[in-house]
């Protein structure tokens, strides 16, 4: 969990190989409060970096989350169909929105680290 | 969650704010307040937990108004289609400030405390009502009195009496709709058995430098949870309730709303309040639109001002409210359809994100009422 990497937007990403795991935050998911549905994109849908990928509806109003980095969604998470209140138990493992093959790496690269993620909270909140 | 208009005005705090923070909760503006969207719990736990025992909501932001003298209830009663010179001492009313056109300038309790009238109006609406209602009274010699020194907190949910009898033993001789003075704690406040959750419960108007002790003494309680705005509005949709400024507005008759049942016999026959030609109108040859109950298909909600289709993909009205129901456990909605299209089960279409959510129109409420009628 050592090299997540964060937005501005409180999105998450995390590099298997080629692969961008991608979710929303703890803060994020605080924020939002219970988590009721969540729109992801299709499988196969190509997203640039910023670009908006999918909608969490809490109880009381939706938010757009954005491509932490550009690339193919490859995979889906279709348990947020069933259970969205996974995305408040555990954000940053279990409540993972999309897995994005990378086209970019430097993308990653210029994403906030844990440290600095943590220094922006402190500074918004 | 309501017209929320700050240019200008400094919030305010209501008496029970303090009390908010110290329980974690989330502060929102709203109609001029800082006010709890919810507490640690969240609002789907707070929801059902005012639906299984017993959630404690302030509600201070909310216009307390004393009408005094003989002629109160005739002078309130012109700007009403409701019967409330027929109202009796310690019954209590729902009705509507209607404007010329018809429309709802504003909904409201109105309770008959023996010597004088009390008012709950809504807090976004408060100074525009007290205007209307001055200009109503001219010349009647009766006094108006903003009771801005009171809190008002609502207990809602099954156990609500058996907590509140515990403190006021004489809450149980009230049924739904009826108001009285009591000792709550030993603090004397105004209650009704009324609410605004379809669960039973009370409404407990309080002086506002005794709020905060009535408060904790009934959190103390076991059954007691404290629920904030986000819980109060899930709960009004599911129980079918209109909010001002969203079901209803200065647009939207009484019948189109489907509050026909505030429109007393007596009062349509004379037709002597504000839009009375309209609403008669609505009333005999039906109205152009109806509100309804919406159930989606799916899970994702569809939000306020949602546009409605019919099956063709043509526009035929809009979502007033709408959100995620935890009793229902999935998306509701109201909205307003053509009459032609308001029949239960007929099927319409959601556009959320320029896609249509397939939904069938429903009986209102979405979950029974339980009130204490008997």
């Amino acid at each position: 969990m050592s090299d997540l990497r964060f937005t501005k937007d409180h999105e998450w990403v995390r590099l298997d190989g080629d692969v961008a795991v991608v979710g929303i935050t703890d803060y994020a998911q605080e924020q939002l409060g219970d988590v009721v549905f969540v729109e992801l994109p299709a499988v196969g849908k190509t997203v640039a970096q910023g670009e908006e990928t999918a909608v969490v509806e809490s109880v009381k109003a939706a938010s757009e989350v954005y491509a932490a980095v550009g690339g193919e969604v490859v995979e889906i998470n279709e348990s947020l169909g069933a259970e969205p209140g996974i995305v408040n138990s555990d954000p940053t493992g279990a409540g993972w929105f999309v897995k994005l093959k990378v086209t970019k790496r430097d993308e990653f690269d210029t994403l906030m680290d844990k440290a600095t993620y943590d220094a922006y909270l402190a500074e918004i909140s | 969650m309501g017209r929320v208009d700050l240019v200008g005005d400094k919030i305010e705090r209501t008496p029970l704010y303090q009390l908010h923070v110290e329980l974690g909760a989330k502060m929102v503006p709203f109609a001029g307040y800082q006010m709890p969207l919810q507490f640690p719990q969240g609002i789907i736990a707070e929801h059902l937990h005012a639906r299984s025992k017993a959630a404690l909501f302030d509600v201070s932001h909310m216009g307390q108004i004393a009408l005094h003298g003989g002629g109160a209830r005739s002078a309130l009663e012109r700007q009403v289609p409701s019967d409330i010179v027929g109202l009796a001492p310690g019954s209590m009313r729902y009705t509507v400030f209607t404007n010329d056109s018809g429309g709802i300038l504003d909904d409201l309790m109105v309770a008959n405390g023996g010597d004088h009238v009390f008012l709950v109006v809504n807090a976004a609406r408060k100074k525009a009502d007290c205007d209307h209602l001055l200009n109503g009274l001219a010349g009647s010699g009766v006094g108006l009195e903003e009771l801005s020194n009171r809190a008002l907190v609502a207990l809602q949910g099954p156990k609500a009496a058996v907590v509140l009898v515990r403190h006021a033993p004489e809450c149980t001789r009230l049924r739904f709709m009826r108001f009285a003075d009591m000792d709550v704690a030993g603090i004397a406040c105004k209650v009704s058995r009324s609410g605004y959750t379809g669960e039973d419960g009370f409404e407990i108007s309080v002086p506002a430098a005794r709020a905060e002790d009535l408060t904790r003494r009934l959190l103390q309680e076991p059954e007691v949870a404290p629920a904030g705005l986000g819980a109060r509005d899930s709960l009004r949709l599911e129980a079918g309730l209109c909010l001002h400024g969203h079901d209803i507005d200065d647009t939207t008759t009484p019948v189109e709303a489907r509050l026909r049942w505030t429109i007393a016999k007596h009062r349509r026959a004379k037709g002597e309040f504000p839009g009375a030609h309209v609403i008669v109108r609505h009333m005999a040859g039906g109205p152009p639109r109806l509100r309804v109950g919406l159930r989606l298909e799916g899970r994702a909600p569809a939000r306020e001002h949602a546009p409605i289709t019919n099956l063709d993909g043509r526009p035929i009205g809009i979502v007033t409210s709408g959100g995620y129901g935890p009793s229902v456990g999935g998306p509701i909605a109201m909205g307003y359809v053509p009459a032609d299209h308001a029949a239960v089960d007929t099927r319409v279409n959601l556009m959320v994100r320029n896609k249509p959510l397939p939904a069938k129109v429903v009986r209102l409420p979405f979950i029974a009422h339980r009130y204490h009628k008997s």
